[in-house]
C-alpha cells in the first residue's frame, strides 16, 4: 500500500488521506497512519510546490556547478557534501560518477550572487579542487512536469 | 427539382448527443464530464514513430487490409492479451477507427430485412449503421438491476427467425458494464443454438478494473461466428489517429476488406506506423493509464454515493452510470437544468437508447482536480433539487 500511496502523491501532494484512500480502495485511517509513518521515516521528506519562477516578477537564477573534491579519510565524500549542502542557497547536491565528484545546484537572485557564493564560499574550501559553473538559461521540464507550452483542453466538451 | 436525398438517410434521427452538444458549445465557461475519450495524450514514443514515418517519407497508400507488419503485431497482441488466435493475412483488417469496422461488418453480413439485436444503452452508431446496411435493428433494453449485462432470457426473448447478428459492446459505453466469462458462457449456448453471428465491439477491452477482459470469441464454438472489433483510441489514447481493426473468419473479413477497399482504400499510413509501436511497446503505458483511471473511478463512485446517487460499480471503460430516478424528472431535463444552472455538462442516458432514461453518463477521463470541481457542482445541484 505504501508504494501506491507514494505513487499517488508524487505527482499531486494536494490529495488528502481520504482522497488517496478512496482512490486506492483502502481504509482512510490506515492510509493516514502509513503517511505519518513515512513522514517520520523521512521516506516522505516534504511537500514542496513546483513553481515556474520565470512566470513571476521574481528574478531568480539557477546554476549547476560541477565540483571536484578530495574525499576525506574515513568519511569519503559525505563530510564535504554536508559542508556544502548546509548553505541555504544550495538547492541540491548529488555525488556523481564520471569526470567530477559533486553536482551542486544553486539558486540565487542574480548571477553576481551565485558567482560570489562560488568564489567566496565553495571554491576556497580546502577539499575543493576545482569548480565549473553552468548557468541555467531556461527550464523546460522539472519533476516530470513540463514548464513550458500552453495547457489547454483539446477535446470537445461532449463526445459520444 | 427532384428530391436529391435518400429516404433511409433522411429518416435517421440525429444523435441525441448532437442536440446537447449544440447547447453546450453556446455556453461559455461550462465544464464537462461528457467526453468519451481519454484525457491522456498519446504516449510520446508512439507519436515519435508517427513523426519518424513522415520524416522517412512513408506517405503512400498501404495494402488495403493495412500494413502487414501491423497486422502481425495485432495478431500477436490479441493472442498475448486475450488468447485470441487469428491469422494476419486473411483474418485481420485495419480500419479507420472501430467505427468503420462496425459499419463494414454490418454491410458485409446483412441482407435486407435481417434483424440485428442491439442491447442498449450502447454506443450511438450501431442502430443507424444497421439501418444503412438495410438491416432491422431490434433493441434489447438492458436493466440496471442486472448491472446492464445481457442475460440469456433477454437474448432469447428478442430472437426471431430473422435474427442474424447480435452486437455486443462490453466493456460498455455508456454504462461501464462488463460481461464476465460466466455471463458470456450463458449466452454463447443460445447464440450457437440459434445460429447467430456476433459483432463484438471490444474497444474498451484494456480498460477493466479488477477483471481481465474475456472476449466472447475465445469461448468454444464462438470464433467462427464472431467478428472482434478493437482499436487504438481508448487503450492508447489515440482517438484522433482514427485507427481500429477487425478480426474474424476469413469469409467475412474478405468481404469487409472489399467494402473497405472501395470506400476507404486504406487506413492512414502515419497512424499505422505509430500503431506498430503501440502494439510492440505500449503495454506499460496501458497499465499506467488503467491504474490512473481506476483511482478516479473509485473517487467518482464514492462521491456519487456520498451525495446519495445510486449507481452500481462499473468495472470497465471510463464511465459511471448513476440513477437520477429519485428526482422524478427525465434524464434530458436533469442534464439540461444541470447545464443551465450549474454550467456542468453531463450526457443524459437517453442519448444511448430509450432505456438509458433515469440515468446519466459520467465520464471520469478527467484529472482529479477537474472531477472535484465538477462533482461539487453536481452535489450543489442535487441538494437544490431535494430542497425544491
Amino acid at each position: 500500500m505504501k508504494e501506491k500511496i507514494l505513487k499517488a502523491i508524487e505527482k499531486n501532494t494536494k490529495l488528502s488521506a481520504k482522497d488517496i484512500a478512496v482512490m486506492l480502495g483502502e481504509d482512510e485511517v490506515a492510509v493516514a497512519a502509513a503517511i505519518r509513518e513515512m513522514e517520520a521515516d523521512k521516506v516522505i521528506c516534504g511537500y514542496p510546490a513546483l513553481i515556474n519562477w520565470d512566470k513571476t516578477e521574481d528574478e531568480k537564477v539557477t546554476a549547476l556547478i560541477e565540483v571536484k573534491v578530495t574525499p576525506q579519510r574515513g568519511q569519503g565524500f559525505d563530510k564535504i557534501a554536508e559542508r556544502i549542502y548546509k548553505f541555504e542557497e544550495v538547492e541540491a547536491v548529488y555525488l556523481m560518477s564520471g569526470g567530477f565528484d559533486l553536482t551542486v545546484v544553486i539558486h540565487g537572485k542574480t548571477m553576481r550572487e551565485v558567482a560570489t557564493f562560488v568564489s567566496e564560499r565553495l571554491a576556497p574550501m580546502d577539499a575543493v579542487l576545482s569548480t565549473a559553473t553552468h548557468f541555467v538559461l531556461k527550464k523546460y521540464k522539472e519533476h516530470g512536469i513540463a514548464l513550458v507550452g500552453e495547457v489547454h483542453e483539446e477535446r470537445m466538451l461532449i463526445t459520444p | 427539382m427532384r428530391n436529391p436525398l435518400n429516404d433511409k438517410v433522411v429518416n435517421i434521427k440525429p444523435s441525441g448527443i448532437r442536440k446537447f452538444f449544440d447547447i453546450v458549445t453556446e455556453m461559455k465557461d461550462a465544464i464537462s464530464l461528457g467526453v468519451g475519450e481519454p484525457d491522456f495524450d498519446t504516449p510520446w514514443h508512439i507519436r515519435e514513430e508517427g513523426i519518424y514515418s513522415l520524416e522517412r517519407g512513408k506517405t503512400t497508400y498501404t495494402s488495403n487490409a493495412g500494413l502487414k507488419e501491423l497486422r502481425i503485431e495485432i495478431c500477436n497482441y490479441l493472442e498475448r492479451r486475450f488468447g485470441l488466435v487469428y491469422e494476419p493475412n486473411h483474418e485481420t483488417i485495419v480500419t479507420v477507427g472501430g467505427s468503420e469496422a462496425i459499419d463494414i461488418a454490418l454491410r458485409a453480413m446483412l441482407d435486407p430485412g435481417d434483424e440485428v439485436l442491439i442491447p442498449q444503452p450502447c454506443y450511438v452508431s450501431y442502430e443507424p449503421c444497421t439501418v444503412l446496411a438495410d438491416g432491422v435493428p431490434v433493441i434489447i433494453d438492458l436493466k440496471a438491476e442486472n448491472q446492464f449485462r445481457l442475460t440469456k432470457q433477454e437474448l432469447l426473448d428478442a430472437i426471431t427467425e430473422k435474427t442474424k447478428v447480435l452486437i455486443m459492446a462490453f466493456p460498455n459505453n455508456p454504462t461501464g458494464a462488463i460481461m464476465e466469462q460466466k455471463d458470456l458462457e450463458e449466452i454463447a449456448g443460445v447464440i450457437i443454438e440459434k445460429d447467430l453471428f456476433v459483432i463484438s465491439d471490444e474497444i474498451y477491452a484494456e480498460l477493466t478494473y479488477g477483471y481481465h477482459h474475456v472476449s466472447i470469441a475465445s469461448l468454444p464454438g464462438m470464433r467462427e461466428r464472431t467478428i472482434v472489433i478493437n482499436g487504438f483510441s481508448k487503450a492508447y489514447a489515440m482517438t484522433g489517429w482514427r485507427l481500429g481493426y477487425a478480426t474474424g473468419p476469413k469469409e467475412i473479413i474478405s468481404q469487409m476488406t472489399k467494402i473497405h477497399q472501395f470506400a476507404i482504400m486504406c487506413a492512414p499510413s502515419t497512424s499505422q506506423y505509430a500503431a506498430i509501436e503501440a502494439m510492440k511497446n505500449g503495454d506499460a503505458d496501458v497499465a499506467e493509464m488503467v491504474e490512473s483511471y481506476n483511482g478516479r473511478r473509485r473517487f467518482v463512485v464514492n462521491s456519487l454515493h456520498e451525495m446519495g446517487l445510486e449507481c452500481f460499480e462499473p468495472y470497465g471503460a471510463f464511465y459511471v452510470f448513476p440513477s437520477i430516478r429519485q428526482f422524478n424528472m427525465s434524464a434530458d431535463e436533469f442534464a439540461t437544468r444541470l447545464l443551465q444552472e450549474e454550467k456542468l455538462a453531463i450526457v443524459p442516458g437517453t442519448a444511448f437508447g430509450a432505456c438509458g432514461e433515469g440515468h446519466l453518463r459520467i465520464s471520469y477521463a478527467y484529472s482529479i482536480e477537474n472531477l472535484k470541481v465538477a462533482l461539487e457542482r453536481l452535489e450543489h445541484f442535487v441538494t437544490k433539487l431535494r430542497n425544491e
